[in-house]
């Protein structure tokens, strides 16, 4: 299993195509109220946006990583919006059937992330 | 701000202890209305129902649960919930980007006149011709101040304006065999109102990224145009949220219109610009005018707002209808619907916030041209006043001058655990009414500060000992005091959480 990282916060695990928002997203969003889930069965170009997450403080789009489908969706997150967080068990947000494992190649891995993370202070 | 300010201000926030401020009303839990025991009479008779029967044969409801209190307890009811509230007339109010700035009392004289005050929009035009005359010179003085000739003054409020010069964009390209063009620009930093309105317009909105300089540039830009081909336009706010004029705005204007794409601009921050520069001038099409900030009609608590479009010559076909026309005679009138067979139609019934465009024009006129270039050096001056004075006691993500707002962070802060919401709680405990926070989105920790051009310095020095003493405790540890305002308001920290997890939005019986 391994884990890679977009630039706006996303990770995704190359195996099981699960993904969701990294604890950095979470801090920064602050505590969430409400989380908007999308339908298994949709297919998503890379960066389109699949959920809408909803904090005290904003509203953010949620991107898909990479291209794919989307085969599961956890929803239990909108229930208990306290699991979402880089945790491959509860916190993911959907599992996605990807398209083209050579998107994943574009992506950050954990060390490239947290010197990402580094730049922003 | 000079020592003895600084002393007088301290002097001020020493006797803050002993003191409650005017706006935090008599220490009373005010209970909801339906709470209250019935009486036995109320405020008003009624007559009984039980003879009454309906049209169709029903027997009338004699229960419908309203609450039931004497015209004093009302009336007290009221008065006391008035004095809780804080609003311009009681303190400054510098939320960004919101233009919460005085509103003069002449606008009212003038509104109340009773050729204003008193008539109806369903009277025969021959008996109005005054307010029509008014709101005639105000679409002059409009297309005057924007440099855009086409003038609705219909829309509601500012996003109805935004709508209305989106739908006047759509119908052009519609018209014009271009409804191909899906695709609206808007960069990350704009008001939620942007992306919303081209989403309920039925456009796609493509994002061009703003967060390293805080200002739109021409290379992001480019990359988010692409080659135009399906830009149907771009919605930008300038001066932007982060209160910066956007310096690459003519080159990024050309480049769009060559592609075929319409600039809308967010009026919502013209207070910085008016008499100064026209949009026009910049590569504005279309803009919407919200008379509630830049022209001083009252604000909040349903104002109620007006946002008037203007457009240029090439889309005035297309805008909204009823438009007044002054016909060679000097008389005026309004548009007939159909009359302007190229125009999307009505957005609103009748002819729009009439007691606005009275008081706005009252204001216009009665600044003149000198005066209001003044509002826009007042208003600018005044943020650069609290941003110079702010500068060491706060984070600023985007170097100065500013325009008309300053934006500030938490992120020196940051160690000590002390939010920008702590800031925010901690003015509504010194009875200042908090400023914009967490946005704009794409800056962390956001503090936007709009003092606007008619605070007093007393006034904003005060925001400004108050912000710099918040500063001060947080880097000397004094944070839980922080975390703790607000303490003598009417109702300390509230959950934000739970209420929006478990809102309660309306009272029911128990």
């Amino acid at each position: 299993m391994t884990v890679k990282y977009t630039k706006d916060h996303e990770w995704i695990d190359t195996t099981s195509g699960k993904t969701g928002i990294t604890d950095y997203a979470r801090d920064a969003l602050g505590d969430l109220v409400f989380l908007d889930l999308p339908k298994a069965g949709r297919i998503l170009k890379r960066k389109e946006y699949y959920a809408v997450v909803e904090s005290v403080k904003a509203a953010s789009e949620i991107y898909a990583p990479v291209a794919g489908e989307i085969v599961a969706v956890n929803d239990n997150l909108a229930n208990s919006l306290d699991d979402l967080k880089e945790d491959l068990d509860k916190g993911w947000i959907v599992q996605l059937k990807i398209a083209d494992a050579g998107d994943l190649n574009d992506l950050m891995d954990k060390a490239a992330y947290d010197a990402y993370l580094r730049t922003l202070g | 701000m000079n020592a003895e300010a600084m002393k007088k201000v301290a002097n001020d926030t020493q006797k803050h202890d002993d003191i409650i401020g005017a706006t935090r009303g008599l220490n009373y839990d005010e209970k909801c209305l339906f709470d209250y025991p019935a009486a036995d009479e109320s405020g008003v008779d009624l007559p009984s129902l039980q003879n009454i029967k309906l049209r169709t044969g029903h027997k009338a409801r004699e229960h419908v649960g309203l609450p039931q209190v004497k015209e004093p307890e009302v009336l007290r009811h009221f008065v006391r919930l008035s004095t809780k509230n804080y609003s311009i007339d009681s303190g400054i109010f510098p939320l960004g980007s919101c233009t919460m700035k005085h509103n003069p009392r002449l606008n009212e004289k003038a509104a109340r006149f009773a050729g204003f005050a008193h008539i109806h929009p369903l009277q025969p035009q021959s008996t109005v011709q005054g307010a029509l005359a008014v709101m005639h010179e105000l679409q002059n003085m409009l297309a005057e101040l924007t440099g855009l000739p086409g003038v609705c003054l219909t829309p509601a409020a500012g996003a109805h304006g935004e709508l209305a010069g989106l739908m006047t964009i759509k119908r052009a390209h519609e018209l014009k065999g271009n409804g191909h063009k899906k695709i609206v620009l808007i960069p990350d930093s704009a008001h939620g109102t942007n992306p919303a309105t081209a989403v309920m317009c039925g456009y796609e909105v493509r994002n061009i990224p703003t967060k390293e300089t805080g200002r739109l540039t021409l290379a992001a830009f480019k990359e988010a145009l692409g080659d135009g081909k399906d830009v149907a336009g771009m919605m930008v706010t300038n001066p932007n949220t982060c209160g910066l004029f956007e310096r690459e705005i003519v080159e990024i204007a050309d480049l769009l219109h060559k592609a075929g794409g319409y600039f809308y601009c967010d009026g919502a921050n013209f207070n910085a610009l008016v008499g100064k520069i026209r949009p026009a001038d910049f590569g504005v099409d279309v803009m919407h005018i919200n008379l509630h900030k830049t022209f001083s009609t009252p604000h909040g608590g349903g104002g109620p707002g007006s946002g008037p479009i203007c457009v240029t010559e090439e889309l005035a076909p297309y805008m909204p209808s009823p438009v007044v026309i002054k016909e060679n005679d000097e008389s005026y009138r309004l548009e007939e619907d159909g009359e302007r067979e190229t125009s999307l139609g009505r957005l609103k019934g009748f002819q729009g916030q009439f007691g606005m465009h009275v008081r706005a024009l009252t204001y216009i006129l009665s600044h003149g041209a000198d005066g209001l270039r003044q509002i826009a050096e007042d208003a600018v001056l005044n943020a650069n006043y609290v941003l110079s004075q702010l500068k060491n006691d706060y984070h600023v993500p985007f170097e100065g001058p500013c325009m008309h707002e300053c934006l500030l962070t938490d992120k020196l802060q940051k160690d000590s655990g002390v939010t920008t919401l702590d800031i925010a709680k901690t003015l509504v405990e010194y009875g200042i009414h908090p400023m914009t926070v967490y946005f704009p989105l794409v800056v962390q920790g956001a503090m936007l500060i709009e003092p606007t051009e008619t605070e007093s310095r007393e006034s904003i020095d005060r925001l400004i000992a108050v912000l710099k003493q918040a500063a001060a405790d947080s880097k000397a540890g004094y944070s839980e005091k922080l975390q703790k305002n607000p303490v003598s308001a009417p109702r300390r920290r509230l959950d934000e959480v739970k209420a929006a997890r478990e809102p309660k939005l309306r009272w029911k019986p128990n």
